[in-house]
Order: C-alpha cells, then sequence, then structure tokens
C-alpha cells in the first residue's frame, strides 16, 4: 500500500491462519468430546485437530517472524506485543488460581469440617471418622497410598528449576549486551535444565502411581496433586519448546541487544512457570 | 472528554475493500468487517437462545404439561442461558467494541489485528458445537448454565461437547478482551490521556481486566468438572474429600465479575448516549471512572450472595452481604450522575435515547431488587424463586440488552451511512418497552408467592400471571423482528443518507470521520486536545 510509507500504524495483511485455527481448536475440542464418550472417530479427529493447530501456530509465528524481518512492526507494534504477551501471562496466572483456590478451600473448608469439624455436616455424612491432610476422602478411607515426599527428588527438582530461572535471566542480560554466544550458552543450559526437570516429573509420576499408590482418583489429594502438577508441567513442556525456538532464532542471528522481544516474552513465560513451582512446592509438597 | 484540533484528511486513504467474500469476510484484519460479524453472529444468537424463551413461555402458559416434556424444558433453560450469556450479550459489546474503540480513540484498527479474527472465528465453532448436542442422543445439557455438579455430571453424551464449547468460547473472549486492553493502552491517540477517554473506551478497559482475570478461572472450574467425570478425581465428591460447593464458590467467583462484564459497557454506552441527546456533557465524568473501577473490585469479593441457601458459616454469608450492598453505592453514583445530566439538558427522544432512558428507569428496578437478594436472611425465601428470574432479567433485557440497542441506533448511521427508519425504531422501542416489562414484572410477584425456577409445571394459582408473563414474551420476540427489519434495510443502504455527525449533541472522534466510516480510519492518528 503507498500511503504505509508515511503512517506510522501497520495494519497486518488479510491472513488465513486465524481461520486454520478455528478449524484446529473445533476439531481439537470435537475429537476430544467424541473420544471421551467413546465415539470410533473420536481420537482421529482428536489427532486431526491436534496437528493442524501445530500447523496454524507455526505458520503464524513464521509469518510473524518474517514480516519483523521485513522491516514491517514499528515500535508501536512491538509495545502492542508486549502489552498482548502480559495479559496473557496474567490470564494464566488466574487459570492457576483457581486451582490453588481449590486447593486452599479443600485444606481449610472441606476436609476438617468433613473430619467433624463441622458437625451438622460430618453427621449426616461420615459420623466420627477422622481425616488429616492429605487424604483420599472419608469415602476412601481404606484406599492404601503414600503422600509425595518434600524433601527427596521434589526438592532437587525445585533446584534444577530455580537454577534455570538464574540461567535464563544471565542468558537475557547477556542478550541485552550483544554477546550471542553467552547468550547460546545459558539458553541452552535453561532448555536442558528445563528437559531434566520434565524428565524428573514423569519419573516421579511413574514412581508414585506405581509405588505409592498415588494415582489422579487416589481422592483429593490425587486430583490436586496429579491437576496442579500436570498443568504445570505441561507449561513447563511449552516453556522448553520456546526457549528451543529461541535458541534456534538467536543462532540464526534474529536478535540484536535493542530489539529481542521474541527471547524477552519466552523468558517472561519462563519465570511465570517457575513461579507457580514455587507456590506448588510449598502448598503442595512442603506444607 | 476531548475535543478534535485537527482533522485528517481521509479522503486519500480511503483505500478499497477486500474484494471477494473470503477476503472481506473470513480472512479480514479490519475492526470494522470484525465488529460486522460479531454483532451479526449475536443478532443470529439472540434469536435463537430466544426461540428457547418462547418455548419456555409456552410451556409455562398454563399449569400442566402442555408442549414438551420436563427434561426438554431444562434443556431448553439450560442453554437459553448459555446461548443468551455467552453467545448473544458478550459477542454484542465484543462487536461494538470493535467497531467503537478505535474509533473513539482514534487508532487505525485493534492492536493485534489477526488475533482480533481468531477471536471472532472461535464462536461459530464453540457455539456449533454448544447447538450440535441438541441432536446427541439424551439431548442437550440440561442441569442449568451454572453447570453444578453432581447433577451436570448425570448429562448424557452432551457433557464433554458442552465442556469443550465453553472452553473455546472461554479462549475467544480472553483474546478478544487482551486484544481490547491493548489496543486502549497503546493505540489512543496523541493527547488523549486516561481521563479524556470516552466512557465507551473506559468502560471497556475495565471490563477487559475482568475477562482476563475471570474467564481462567471458568475454564479452571470446568476442566475439575472434566476430570471429575473422565478421570476419576473428586474435585466435588464429598466422598473423596471434596465438596460440590467448591465448585459454587469457583464458579461464581467467575460469575458474579462476569455479570459485570455483561453490564459494564452498557453504562459506558448509557454515558455516551444521554449527554448527546441531552446536549450537556455528561455529569461527574471522572466519579463515573471510579465508580466503574469500584464496581469492578467489589465484583470479586461478592460471590457468595449467590451461594447463601448452600450452608456457609455465619461470618461469611455476613461479609458477603455487606460487600454486596456496598456495590449500591459506586452504582448509585452513576445512577444519580446520568439524571444530573438529563437535569435541564434540551432532550430530544430519538429511538438511542429512548432505550437510554429505559435503561435508566427499569436496570434500577433490577438494581433494587439485587438489594433485596443481597440481604441473607430474606434471600433464604426469594433463592432460586421467579423473582431471581425477574431480577436478573430486568438488568440483563433491559439494562444490557436495551443498551445494546441504545448503541446500535445510535452507531448505525456511522457503520451503514444511512439512517435508520425513526418510525420503525420508536415502534420497536415502545414495543419492546410493554412487552419487556409484561414478561418480566410480573415474575417477581411468581416469584414473591414461591414459584420456583427451572421447572417445567406450577400450582395452578400461579396461572394468572404466568399467562400475563407468556403474552408478554411472544409480544417481545415479535418486537423484535421490527429491529431485525430496521437494521437490514440500513444495512442495504435504504434510508436517508446520514451525515457525518448526525445527532446533534454528540461528542467525540468517531463523529469527525465520514459516514459510513470508510474501510480505514485514523491512518494517521489525530490530534487530541
Amino acid at each position: 500500500m503507498s500511503n504505509e510509507t508515511h503512517t506510522p500504524y501497520y495494519v497486518p495483511e488479510a491472513s488465513y491462519w486465524p481461520i486454520v485455527g478455528s478449524f484446529g481448536l473445533l476439531g481439537l475440542g470435537l475429537g476430544a468430546a467424541g473420544y471421551l464418550q467413546g465415539l470410533a472417530w473420536g481420537m482421529p479427529v482428536l489427532l486431526l485437530g491436534a496437528a493442524v493447530t501445530v500447523v496454524m501456530t507455526v505458520g503464524w509465528f513464521a509469518d510473524v517472524i518474517r514480516e519483523r524481518a521485513a522491516g514491517l512492526y514499528s515500535p508501536q507494534m512491538a509495545r502492542s506485543f508486549r502489552w498482548g504477551m502480559i495479559w496473557f501471562i496474567f490470564s494464566e496466572v488466574m487459570f492457576f488460581a483457581a486451582f490453588f483456590g481449590a486447593l486452599f478451600y479443600v485444606r481449610v473448608f472441606a476436609v476438617p469440617w468433613l473430619g467433624g469439624e463441622d458437625p451438622a455436616t460430618s453427621r449426616f455424612l461420615w459420623d466420627g471418622v477422622v481425616l488429616s491432610w492429605p487424604t483420599a476422602g472419608p469415602g476412601f478411607l481404606d484406599l492404601d497410598f503414600t503422600p509425595m515426599a518434600a524433601w527427596g527428588l521434589p526438592a532437587v527438582n525445585t533446584l534444577i528449576l530455580l537454577t534455570s530461572g538464574v540461567t535464563l535471566a544471565v542468558a537475557h542480560h547477556a542478550m541485552r549486551h550483544g554477546r550471542q554466544g553467552r547468550v547460546l550458552v545459558f539458553l541452552a543450559a535453561t532448555i536442558v535444565l528445563g528437559a531434566l526437570f520434565l524428565g524428573i516429573q514423569i519419573y516421579e509420576y511413574g514412581h508414585a502411581w506405581r509405588d505409592l499408590g498415588l494415582r489422579p482418583d487416589t481422592g483429593i489429594y490425587g486430583a490436586l496433586f496429579y491437576m496442579l502438577t500436570g498443568f504445570h508441567g505441561l507449561h513447563v513442556w511449552i516453556g522448553v519448546i520456546m526457549l528451543a525456538v529461541m535458541l534456534v532464532r538467536v543462532w540464526a542471528g534474529h536478535f540484536t541487544a535493542g530489539r529481542h522481544f521474541g527471547f524477552e516474552a519466552a523468558a517472561w513465560y519462563w519465570h511465570f512457570v517457575d513461579v507457580v513451582w514455587l507456590g506448588l512446592f510449598l502448598f503442595v509438597y512442603v506444607l | 472528554m476531548s475535543s478534535v484540533a485537527t482533522h485528517p484528511d481521509h479522503g486519500a486513504h480511503a483505500a478499497a475493500k477486500p474484494r471477494g467474500f473470503l477476503r472481506r469476510w473470513v480472512l479480514t484484519t479490519s475492526h470494522k468487517d470484525i465488529g460486522t460479524l460479531y454483532l451479526l453472529f449475536s443478532l443470529a444468537m439472540f434469536f435463537i437462545g430466544g426461540a428457547m424463551a418462547m418455548v419456555i413461555r409456552a410451556e409455562l402458559f398454563q399449569p400442566g404439561m402442555d408442549f414438551v416434556d420436563p427434561y426438554f424444558f431444562n434443556q431448553m433453560t439450560t442453554v437459553h442461558g448459555l446461548v443468551m450469556v455467552f453467545g448473544a450479550v458478550m459477542p454484542a459489546f465484543v462487536g461494538l467494541a470493535n467497531w467503537m474503540v478505535p474509533l473513539q480513540i482514534g487508532a487505525p484498527d485493534m492492536a493485534l489485528p489477526r488475533m482480533n479474527n481468531w477471536s471472532f472465528w472461535l464462536l461459530p465453532a464453540a457455539f456449533s458445537m454448544m447447538l450440535v448436542t441438541f441432536f446427541l442422543p439424551g439431548g442437550a445439557p440440561a442441569a442449568g448454565w451454572t453447570m453444578y455438579p453432581p447433577l451436570v455430571l448425570q448429562t448424557g453424551m452432551a457433557f464433554p461437547f458442552l465442556i469443550f464449547a465453553v472452553h473455546i468460547a472461554g479462549i475467544s473472549s480472553i483474546m478478544g478482551a487482551i486484544n481490547i486492553i491493548a489496543t486502549i493502552l497503546n493505540l489512543r491517540a496523541p493527547g488523549m490521556g486516561l481521563l479524556k477517554m470516552p466512557l465507551f473506551v473506559w468502560t471497556w478497559l475495565v471490563t477487559a481486566f475482568l475477562l482476563i482475570a475471570v474467564i481462567p478461572v471458568l475454564a479452571g472450574a470446568i476442566t475439575m468438572l472434566l476430570t471429575d467425570q473422565y478421570f476419576g478425581t473428586s474435585f466435588f465428591s464429598a466422598a473423596g474429600g471434596g465438596d460440590p460447593v467448591l465448585y459454587q464458590h469457583i464458579f461464581w467467583f467467575f460469575g458474579h465479575p462476569e455479570v459485570y462484564i455483561l453490564i459494564l459497557p452498557a453504562f459506558g454506552i448509557v454515558s455516551t448516549i444521554l449527554p448527546a441527546f441531552a446536549r450537556k456533557p455528561l455529569f461527574g465524568y471522572t466519579s463515573m471512572v471510579y465508580a466503574v473501577a469500584s464496581i469492578a473490585f467489589l465484583s470479586f469479593i461478592v460471590w457468595g450472595h449467590h451461594m447463601f441457601t448452600v450452608g456457609m458459616p455465619t461470618a461469611g454469608t455476613l461479609f458477603f452481604m455487606f460487600a454486596t450492598m456496598l456495590i449500591a453505592v459506586p452504582t448509585g453514583v452513576k445512577v444519580f450522575n446520568w439524571l444530573a445530566t438529563l437535569w435541564r439538558g434540551a432532550l430530544t427522544f430519538e429511538t438511542p435515547m429512548l432505550f437510554a432512558l429505559a435503561f435508566v428507569v427499569l436496570f434500577t428496578i433490577g438494581g433494587l431488587s439485587g438489594i433485596m437478594l443481597a440481604i441473607a436472611p430474606v434471600d433464604f425465601q426469594y433463592h432460586d424463586t421467579y423473582f431471581v428470574v425477574a431480577h436478573f432479567h430486568y438488568v440483563l433485557v433491559s439494562g444490557s440488552i436495551f443498551a445494546i440497542m441504545a448503541a446500535v441506533y445510535f452507531w448505525l448511521p456511522k457503520w451503514t451511512g444511512v439512517m435508520y427508519s425513526e418510525r420503525l425504531g420508536k415502534l420497536h422501542f415502545w414495543t419492546s418497552v410493554v412487552a419487556m416489562n409484561l414478561v418480566f414484572f410480573p415474575q417477581h410477584f411468581l416469584g414473591l408467592a414461591g414459584m420456583p425456577r427451572r421447572i417445567a409445571d406450577y400450582p395452578v394459582e400461579f396461572m394468572e400471571w404466568n399467562m400475563v408473563s407468556s403474552v408478554g414474551a411472544f409480544a417481545y420476540g415479535a418486537a423484535q423482528l421490527i429491529f431485525v427489519w430496521t437494521v437490514i434495510q440500513c444495512m442495504r443502504g435504504r434510508g436517508k443518507p446520514a451525515p457525518a455527525k448526525p445527532w446533534e449533541g454528540a461528542e467525540g472522534l468517531e463523529w469527525t470521520v465520514p459516514s459510513p466510516a470508510p474501510h480505514h480510519t485514523f491512518h494517521e492518528p489525530p490530534k487530541v486536545v
């Protein structure tokens, strides 16, 4: 367009990716629902939807990277991306808040009430039952499980994730000073630490499932344990992918000391995931 | 409020619209086209949800089982609520934000135009998934729009479709809200400080914040429903140490801010229209902004008033009761400011003004019945009766929907370039306002007399007022056809050509661009002094 030369604003061209993404999520949702209901077409549609969504994500980001490389983005556009990422992370905080809220409610109200603190509840449900956290609930008292201990591998994992936060901060600092080699080393270290965290987490899940008898259906403790650590693990996984993409982009020389928002957004996300883990470690494992 | 110092030259920049249906509507990045899509989608959902309301009122016309079986009746009340909240009112406000926020702050488009398009195109995906459940074995969800467990877990095949449909609609809302917030914070024309923004923009800024804060909480709640159903978790089962009441807490932590999401943009619209037709500036602009912010803050700490009868500790009940009553203070500030705006104004009564005035009166009735419901001991009698139904339809129909109607009539000339038929507009208004009160005012009496909600049958003594209510409902439904006709006529370009500023007393940047607004506006930012 001819008038783009004298305008500070940039309105991107029409794109196929949004409508592709809508079909992708529709496929994911329909497929997952069909699969959960045991319908034969469920899993194929789910996989197709997932594939379309992945293609959309890759294609859309590739377009954005291309347009940015072509110099189409103004500093104002960069600020819009920043606001977008900040509010996206805030929405993620609130998503985890729902599960932390459930944890606090269960520990402070639901379990004590069922365990006799509120006679109006306990007398009519499980009279005389004694409950203490962690519990699988008054209906599963004969269930034998061991709660996850905090000071074994989970503590090591906490250290690993905190260290990854430090290495990423070092990489970020190096990025600001344009020291690409240092960025590569510390970014790679962050990714390795993140992957290590995930590996240990998978090992812990196996241990919990087999040896501790701790499963999603182990009452409210199992439910909260797997829901919180599971969604956190998923976010670490996404974070590792983001950082891996950034590693490639650093390698390809996409970033300068002054302009590296893609890297910065991934770093913000990683630190957010880090902080969620601290809350998790404290309230699910230690206390 | 802002005034405009320079008029940018639009003629030179009025680039051609993209050709072809696909490029114009499906791949679009234009905030105006996406706004139109949102509004048309919302209109379609308004009629789908409205058709369900007609089934409900037909069944309740007289006692006994007349037209549908009780299970289908429950599907009607459930999906009517979901469609109207998530499919009609929210997308209508997002559509208005898409059209008007960039025009009102002097921005060329939304901050993230492609994501904007995705936000819209997720809605047809979500609602086709929700509505297809009517054709599944067992039918559509029937446990109420609040999806309380354990009842909702007894939903048949529709259950996971419902959950994922709400998830996708939620993703759409979150992305839409992120976009609006980024647009308002980043794309305001030079000179438009925060306290110079039009009130519609202010209310949307706060609404977008509420959306980003609470939609993920809803996502968490329904995810726990899903795992309780399919993965054996015990979040809402007392046997496993969980609690069904926990769902209600999480849901209403979302649900109460949600009802302000449904009304704050309406406040913004009314605060725009009343000054335009009173030909006076809005009284107490700054206090309006602070009132909106206070309402948003309070909305986070009052959710328990939806649960007074569920058995909360007395201290909790009292806290939620008093916190809820506090909301009357900022809301009162707004109502008195609107009245003061009208005071000694040179009032004229075009259709947008009529809807806005009806909003002030009827929304206040809904607000007052809300204060009655906030009183915990009294709520023990009102809970789950038709009094509640009357209350929230006063704030949603004569509140949100009347404001949306007012906004459509107010800005239709800007969107289409022609004036709507004032005669038909007034006919639509008067039939709507009479019918709306016929539908919902008697429901106060029914509720106080003890008629419960969400039940397909009732004792004979409730018959007279139910008949009045049903007749009103059919009239209200028919009246909306006048609205559709009026809008279609404008979209076809039938009517008097509209000048850039068709309303004598209107203020704001949107009136500095021609009508219809060219495909590209404010490619160079206007200067605001």
